[in-house]
């Protein structure tokens, strides 16, 4: 998994590519938690994400949890399989997806 | 045609239970789609036993692999001879709640009953037995 973080003021995009799993999930749920202080717009860019496990899934419900406190979250650019298990576990209800 | 792997049950191995898996799913010609969720389910239940089967947290943990022309199916099981608890029993998390309410455990194996075409758990000779089957 590789993760891209951008910011801008209080907007950050993080791109994720490659596996989100049991493996990968905390290296990404650490980076957040750096940099996530102060942000009012998340952006999270999944176009290059292949799969996600349930220990992903828990990261992204994390971060929207925190960023209902503290601004707003969108996911973008989800390709059909990762949408797929969105819909599966209720998650296109929970997340902000574009 | 069947093929086994016994290995430490950690997270660590959990890429080897994937690949010997796949290896398996190449022959048999199937989606990236079906690969990708059979992939999920065998990363759920895995890293469930790695977490919870044995209370010092060291054991093994056997996989073992089967397909069928017909219907043409995966038959994956797990065996782990940690303490005995069948994931199947788990409530179903409630996936209506909005995000501050949601808990954060429950989902993988939930997501393996939706994923996988079959579950079956038994407990024999002190282990635990999970069998899923996914239609390819």
């Amino acid at each position: 998994m590789t993760i891209n973080t951008k910011k801008d003021g209080n907007e950050m995009t993080i791109a994720i590519s490659g596996r989100l799993d049991t493996s990968t999930a905390p290296k990404l749920e650490a980076a957040i938690k750096d940099d996530i202080g102060g942000i009012r717009n998340l952006i999270i860019d999944v176009k290059d994400l292949d799969y996600i496990s349930s220990a992903g899934l828990r990261v992204l419900l994390s971060t929207q949890k925190i960023m209902n406190q503290q601004g707003k979250m969108k996911v973008v650019n989800v390709n059909e399989t990762v949408m797929e298990i969105f819909e599966i576990t209720g998650f296109t209800d929970i997340l902000t997806i574009d | 045609m069947d093929k086994k792997i016994t290995l430490n049950a950690t997270t660590d191995n959990l890429h080897k239970v994937l690949e010997f898996i796949e290896e398996y799913l190449d022959d048999a010609g199937c989606s990236m789609n079906a690969k990708m969720q059979v992939d999920m389910a065998a990363e759920e239940i895995f890293v469930n036993i790695a977490h919870y089967a044995y209370e010092d947290g060291k054991g093994d943990a056997t996989v073992c692999v089967s397909l069928s022309d017909n219907p043409n199916e995966i038959t994956i099981t797990f065996i782990d001879s940690g303490i005995p608890y069948n994931p199947l029993d788990k409530a179903d998390p409630d996936i209506s709640l909005p995000a501050e309410e949601r808990q954060i455990g429950g989902l993988g194996i939930f997501l393996t009953k939706k994923l996988m075409d079959g579950l079956t758990y038994a407990y024999e000779n002190g282990q635990n037995i999970l069998t899923m089957k996914k239609g390819l």
